[in-house]
């Protein structure tokens, strides 16, 4: 990297590299470290070497992917195995002094959800989680990034992790999206260019004055998604946006503190003559709301598509990719996205279930009656969120509409708490992968924005937003 | 951590781009516990149909490619969820190297940790050992990390580079807890550094 300018990327690595080796790999020091009810056997890791968290200062737990949405009682739990899992994290953050946000605290949530929220993660700071997903903090201006469980228990011990520096990737977006085109659009629609894999090995800095104009929800939807591009890690520069959303937050600095915290925030955006190690560039006016019809979140389209026709493929082995996606999601090449019907809506999980997305949906859902023949259910993110949302009405709007009104976990995005989606079922969906199987055995995925979901909600199929909401 | 050893083993060819991890190990087997082996469950639903009997049409339940030990895979092989449960599947069932032009980030680091050696092969390397592991099945390929060289079944020598300290630690199957914890005295240090500079952390 050029001596003249320095990225985000390089700000953040160099204040954390603890040690460098000349093969390339660093002892990165991590600032905070999210554990939840899948860390069980990072914590079984320390007990069998008779070790200690080192900073449970710097580490927060909640159970978030094992927790049932229908109550906040743990004997709702059917299956011991999972029900192990989420007193797990209860029972290990006590063992070792680490801050827990159990069932029974408002708190409880979606780590990548309540990490911002309490104003855990922060601009400059390394974020870890033992969770894909942890690319959400970046939208902080924090370098956060998801580990495996031998990581986890690495951090655990010791506060730190070995890693190679990532590639700099810069994305660019520029214009104001057309309304009803929102943050997720904006993200399916950079990973249906650049591809599943066109950020390996990759930090992306989104950048541009489509980003800027984003709120910090919608920030943390784009950051996110960085992981079904390849990249471990997406991050946004601070900027008053930033500075104006963690003023007050429970976690945030305080007093003078706080003045010497946004005095360093102020210094990391990249330098303008900073290098990045590749370029994109989009443009957002041409942007429309999107609907994914394969199996990988590269596969979207706009919803004013059609279901990509495989013998229209020249590679081959794309098309044998494509033929064999359609087959599993049940799809003829041709068909009109708009007017695909769904028999169920999720509206969740750590891409989309924030208090703006809930706004979002029940503005389509408001007045509205969910289809006859489509399940819906809305699951916040946290409990905190489910609180304002109730404060503002929103409740009331969905179950007025039909939508179920859950409590806040992962659910049906993984699906492991039991929220499944039948086999065979199509699900419009604002969570994060349409992976074969991910909601359920046999479930066929639709990722789409909350306000995209409402739509197929009440319509019953995939619909363009934008006529229910000019209506 | 089990030393990595030479290996002359049967590979299998997967030649799919962007296997998830969800495919490698389906999100409802991640709660078992490590010790109750998780080989039983890699490539659960593509392995198996709903009754649980093998599906002939999948490559791993074909009989040449039996006691395979080797996977040959295509770009962004791993991508998706962090579950370290897909490096526990391909190890209890028997694998211990996989050749790709490239991986998912968080499962490449994943197979560091386990012994499992993932090996990044240029795209047309990678895919000509695919299809002649594909051509001749049950052909076997050699895996050398200490000359950091594959030899394909066609006696072909293909390099690839790794990161000399996970080599090392690979080879000599080295935790890397135990290598940090030696740098005690650097993380203190660092603390106090950072300390001072960032009170607020």
């Amino acid at each position: 990297m050029s001596a003249a300018g320095r990225t985000l990327l390089d700000k953040i690595w160099d204040r954390h590299a603890i040690v460098q080796r000349d093969d390339g790999q660093t002892l990165l020091y991590v600032d905070r470290h999210f554990i939840h009810d899948g860390s069980r056997r990072a914590f079984e890791v320390l007990g069998e070497r008779g070790l200690r968290v080192r900073r449970p200062d710097r580490t927060f737990g909640t159970p978030d992917h094992y927790v049932p949405t229908s109550s906040r009682d743990m004997a709702a739990i059917d299956d011991p195995d999972a029900r192990l899992m989420v007193e797990s994290v209860t029972k290990n953050a006590a063992a070792h002094g680490v801050t827990v946000f159990g069932l029974d605290d408002p708190r409880q949530g979606i780590a990548h959800v309540i990490g911002p929220e309490q104003g855990l993660s922060q601009p400059g700071m390394t974020v870890v989680c033992g969770d894909s997903h942890t690319s959400t903090h970046g939208a902080l201006g924090a370098l956060a990034f998801g580990i495996g469980a031998t990581e986890v228990s690495h951090v655990l011990a010791t506060q730190t992790l070995w890693q190679r520096k990532p590639k700099a990737k810069r994305i660019t977006i520029e214009g104001t999206p057309a309304p009803g085109v929102t943050a997720k659009d904006v993200i399916l629609t950079v990973i249906a260019k650049i591809g599943a894999d066109g950020a390996v090995g990759h930090a992306i800095e989104y950048a541009g004055g489509t980003i800027r104009a984003l709120s910090i929800e919608g920030r943390l939807t784009v950051c996110n998604m960085s992981i079904e591009a390849g990249a471990r890690a997406g991050m946004v520069a601070p900027d008053d946006t930033t500075i104006a959303y963690l003023e007050g937050r429970p976690y945030a600095p305080k007093g003078a503190r706080w003045e010497q915290a946004v005095a360093l925030w102020r210094s990391l955006p990249s330098d303008a003559e900073a290098r990045f190690d590749s370029e994109v560039s989009l443009d957002a006016t041409s942007m429309a709301p999107m609907v994914t019809w394969g199996t990988s979140p590269q596969d979207g389209a706009a919803i004013t598509g059609r279901v990509p026709d495989p013998s229209g493929i020249g590679d081959l082995a794309r098309r044998a990719a494509v033929s064999k996606a359609l087959d599993y999601m049940g799809l003829t090449p041709g068909t009109a996205l708009s007017g695909i019907p769904v028999d169920r809506v999720f509206i969740g999980s750590c891409t989309n279930s924030r208090i703006e997305d809930l706004r979002m949906a029940a503005r389509v859902a408001d007045g509205r009656k969910v289809a006859a023949t489509v399940r819906a259910m809305v699951v916040p993110g946290s409990g905190l969120v489910k609180r304002q949302a109730e404060a503002e009405g929103l409740d009331r709007i969905f179950e007025a509409a039909g939508f179920e009104w859950r409590e806040a976990g992962c659910s049906m995005c993984v699906g492991m708490n039991g929220d499944l989606v039948a086999p065979g079922e199509r699900c419009a969906s604002t969570s994060n992968r349409n992976f074969v199987g991910r909601q359920g055995k046999g479930a066929r995925t639709h990722l789409v924005s909350p306000a995209m979901a409402a739509a197929a909600a009440v319509t019953g199929a995939f619909t363009d937003v934008r006529a229910l909401l000019n209506g | 951590m089990e030393p990595f050893a030479r290996l002359d083993a049967v590979a299998v060819p997967m030649a799919t781009a962007n296997v998830d991890t969800d495919q490698i190990i389906p999100a409802r087997f991640l709660r078992k516990p490590r010790k109750a082996g998780y080989g039983q469950y890699l490539f659960h639903d593509l392995r198996f149909d709903d009754a649980g009997n093998e599906r002939p049409d999948f490559v791993l339940n074909q009989a040449s490619y039996r006691g395979a030990r080797v996977l040959i895979a295509d770009r962004n092989f791993g991508c998706g969820s962090s579950r370290e449960h897909a490096v526990y599947a391909l190890w209890d069932y028997g694998f211990r190297a996989a050749i790709a032009p490239s991986y998912g980030d968080i499962f490449y680091g994943n197979c560091l940790k386990n012994g499992f050696l993932p090996i990044v092969l240029p795209v047309d390397d990678a895919a000509a050992l695919c299809d002649q592991v594909r051509q001749r099945p049950g052909a076997r390929v050699v895996v050398d990390l200490e000359l950091q060289q594959v030899i394909a079944p066609d006696d072909r020598l293909l390099g690839f580079a790794i990161d000399g300290f996970r080599k090392h630690c690979l080879l000599a199957g080295i935790d890397e807890l135990d290598f940090t914890l030696r740098h005690r005295a650097d993380i203190e240090s660092f603390e106090r550094d950072q300390g001072n500079a960032t009170p607020w952390l």
